[in-house]
């Protein structure tokens, strides 16, 4: 099964013309993805990498029954290209846009709450490197290669960071069922918490790594869904223990940040919760592999 | 993006906060020349930098004539000023506002900030407000006053008015208080903040409410579209080296110690950091090079890192998606060359046309130090730094 994307998932790219998007979106076609179009508002009726473009989002499901979305849409127009996937019906869509206003994003997330739970949109990122089942398929920006097909999830802020898991869990024989990347922006479409779930609930995956950093109260969050509601383990990473205290201007950011968004916090925060963390960043593959062996073992 | 005081305070004062009347100097003739303008018989000068903490630091101060505004203002200017928010350097002086003073009879803490977990702006208050006030965050959290604004309908009178009660305001404060909250609100969204802050919003003797001070600092994604606010940017208050960084899309940020980082990826970057210590090492940088980056951004990138006179090594960590393999190589080996590089550079690769890249920097004949791993990758660069003479 894995999570959010397999061979069967019928995928479209926002913003597939331009030369970002025409250069991964052949890379997912040439990697098994089942790419069924593309949408760049005034080129429909047109094709390119041998897949119909359309004017809207809405054209392209109806015609292509398009499931899910990758948005490669420049930073001023990414928040409507997302919230014109929503109201499309796409299930799943995963923005790649580094750049989006606070504001937009602000906005983009009160958008995807007027659908009932069951036509809602799984947003993922922005500002991320995309979701990728190995052998299967992928939306985003990964190298595909790095990525062994197995039974471990993957779920990083980081897009090089989750990576750098991928490879070392590879070195050591260990394949991921789904890899995703939540995006480094200060507001989100998925959480931690979301994609744990997902995990949890996925027969195709037996444990759960977890990349996390400095700032935002995901980690915590993830921390209590996990010492609660999971069965799998999980094994995390947290970066920036070295990091400087960040420099602010006013009081504002000091006191708003409450308790648990330092490294060495969340550090302390996921351990009192039963998940092992990774001693540094080279032992996260290592780690994984310990926590497997003693669960085969039990 | 931060903005000086002054400037905040014209901004909140166009959305109908008051502020106290003043006006802008950038020579102490022209400070006196301003109290003079403004008439009244006690001023306030405050050296305008883009730091909090000016007050504890010297660099505001009541003045009762006119020439006393002039003299201590002609030791603030060309000073840089050390706060406890600035690094050791300080921020220089170069300009200062002047302003009536008011009598205060109370100081309230007024924020507003993007608050990540309810995903709202958030308003924070305190019937305590003035220099204490992240102490008392940190002493008693609970008293301040948290609330969030749902963005599809903005900040409501009634939640407003709850605010203006709960810091126990009375009579005509409580409508000067719902102007107050609704124009900052109105401020933030409108121009793309992500922090306005007042501090201290005073209620003078008067019994009126006026923002002594102001804060305001911008979301640098939204600038496109706020050119008024892009203007406003004041470069001789951002570190010469990381704006310079800025300018040619690197992420950087300078530590202390001496072993530079070109690294892709902030998460990655971060790890690197992490690593370099465990392995004995001090990184002497942060430094992101973004996505897609062309071999010309890598050669900057090495300007930006060895511009750094502690950097004896210098480590480069890509794990390639968005960039190639390739490009970094051919970038590292023209920055060795055109630089005239001697000190040892080690080169870990990884991810996207990785092989190409590898064979860049294999095939250059040059003393690059070649790692497998993150941790080898470390390892080697705490091992290459030239000893230190004992």
């Amino acid at each position: 099964m894995a999570i959010l994307i397999t061979e069967k998932t019928r995928v479209i790219v926002q913003g597939m013309t331009g030369r970002i998007g025409a250069f991964h979106a052949a890379d997912m076609i040439k990697h098994g993805t089942n790419v069924v179009g593309g949408v760049t508002p005034g080129r429909g009726g047109d094709s390119h990498l041998d897949r119909p473009l359309f004017n809207t989002v809405r054209e392209a499901v109806e015609a292509t029954g398009a499931e899910a979305s990758l948005v490669f849409v420049p930073p001023p127009f990414a928040a409507d290209a997302i919230m014109e996937a929503a109201d499309a019906g796409i299930r799943t869509a995963v923005c790649v846009t580094d750049g989006i206003p606070s504001q937009d994003m602000m906005r983009v997330k009160r958008f995807l709450r007027r659908y009932p739970e069951a036509r809602k949109m799984r947003l993922i990122g922005p500002n991320c490197a995309g979701i990728i089942s190995p052998g299967k398929g992928f939306m985003g920006i990964m190298p595909p290669h790095i990525y062994m097909p197995g039974r471990v999830g993957i779920v990083g802020r980081s897009g090089t960071l989750g990576y750098e898991a991928a490879s070392q869990l590879k070195d050591l024989g260990i394949g991921v069922s789904t890899s995703v990347g939540i995006g480094g922006d200060p507001i989100n479409g998925s959480s931690f918490k979301d994609i744990l779930q997902l995990f949890e609930n996925d027969p195709e995956t037996d444990a759960v790594m977890m990349i996390g950093e400095i700032g935002g109260p995901q980690e915590a969050e993830a921390a209590a869904y996990a010492r609660d509601h999971m069965k799998k383990p999980v094994v995390a990473y947290i970066a920036g223990l070295s990091a400087p205290k960040g420099r602010k201007m006013g009081h504002a950011g000091a006191i708003i940040s409450a308790f648990g968004e330092s490294a060495q916090e969340k550090v302390d925060i996921l351990t009192a919760a039963g998940i092992v963390v990774a001693p540094n960043p080279s032992a996260m593959g290592e780690t994984m592999a310990r926590v497997l062996s003693l669960r085969q073992a039990a | 993006m931060d903005i000086h005081e002054y400037q905040a305070k014209e901004i909140l004062a166009r959305f109908g906060v008051p502020v106290p009347r003043g006006g802008l100097a950038y020579s102490p003739e022209q400070a006196g020349y301003r109290a003079r303008e403004l008439g009244g018989s006690a001023w306030v000068v405050k050296a305008q930098i883009h730091s909090g903490g000016r007050g504890a630091a010297g660099g505001v101060k009541l003045c009762r004539d006119e020439h006393e505004v002039a003299s201590f203002a002609s030791t603030l200017f060309g000073k840089q000023l050390v706060t406890k928010q600035t690094d050791a350097s300080g921020k220089g002086v170069y300009r200062l506002w002047v302003e009536a003073a008011s009598d205060i009879a109370q100081e309230i803490y007024l924020g507003f900030v993007l608050d990540r977990k309810s995903e709202r702006i958030m308003i924070v208050a305190s019937a305590q407000g003035g220099m204490e006030i992240e102490d008392l965050a940190e002493t008693d959290p609970e008293s301040l006053r948290r609330m969030t604004i749902d963005p599809a309908v903005g900040l409501t009178e009634f939640q407003a008015r709850e605010l203006a009660f709960q810091l126990g305001l009375k009579g005509g404060q409580i409508a000067q208080m719902v102007n107050i909250l609704r124009a900052c609100y109105r401020a933030y969204r409108d121009l793309d903040a992500v922090m306005v802050e007042i501090n201290p919003l005073v209620i003078t003797k008067g019994g009126d409410l006026v923002a002594l001070d102001a804060k305001m600092s911008f979301d640098t994604n939204a600038l496109f579209r706020r050119p008024d606010v892009a203007e406003l940017r004041d470069r001789s208050q951002e570190d010469p080296r990381e704006s310079t960084a800025g300018d040619h899309g690197l992420s950087y940020v300078g530590l202390t110690g001496d072993i530079g980082c070109i690294i892709n990826g902030a998460g990655l970057a971060m790890a690197t950091m992490d690593m370099i210590k465990l392995s004995g090492g001090e990184p002497a940088n942060f430094l992101d090079i973004g996505g897609g980056a062309s071999p010309e951004r890598v050669v900057k990138a090495f300007q930006t890192v060895l511009a750094d006179r502690n950097v004896s090594v210098v480590l480069v960590n890509i794990f390639a998606g968005i960039n190639r393999c390739d490009w970094v190589a051919e970038g590292v080996v023209t920055a060795y060359r055109q630089l005239g590089l001697t000190l040892p550079v080690i080169v870990r690769l990884a991810g996207t046309n990785v092989e190409e890249g590898r064979r860049i920097i294999d095939g250059s004949g040059l003393p690059l130090i070649s790692a497998d791993t993150l941790a080898e990758a470390a390892m080697k660069a705490v091992a290459a730094r030239p000893r230190k003479a004992a």
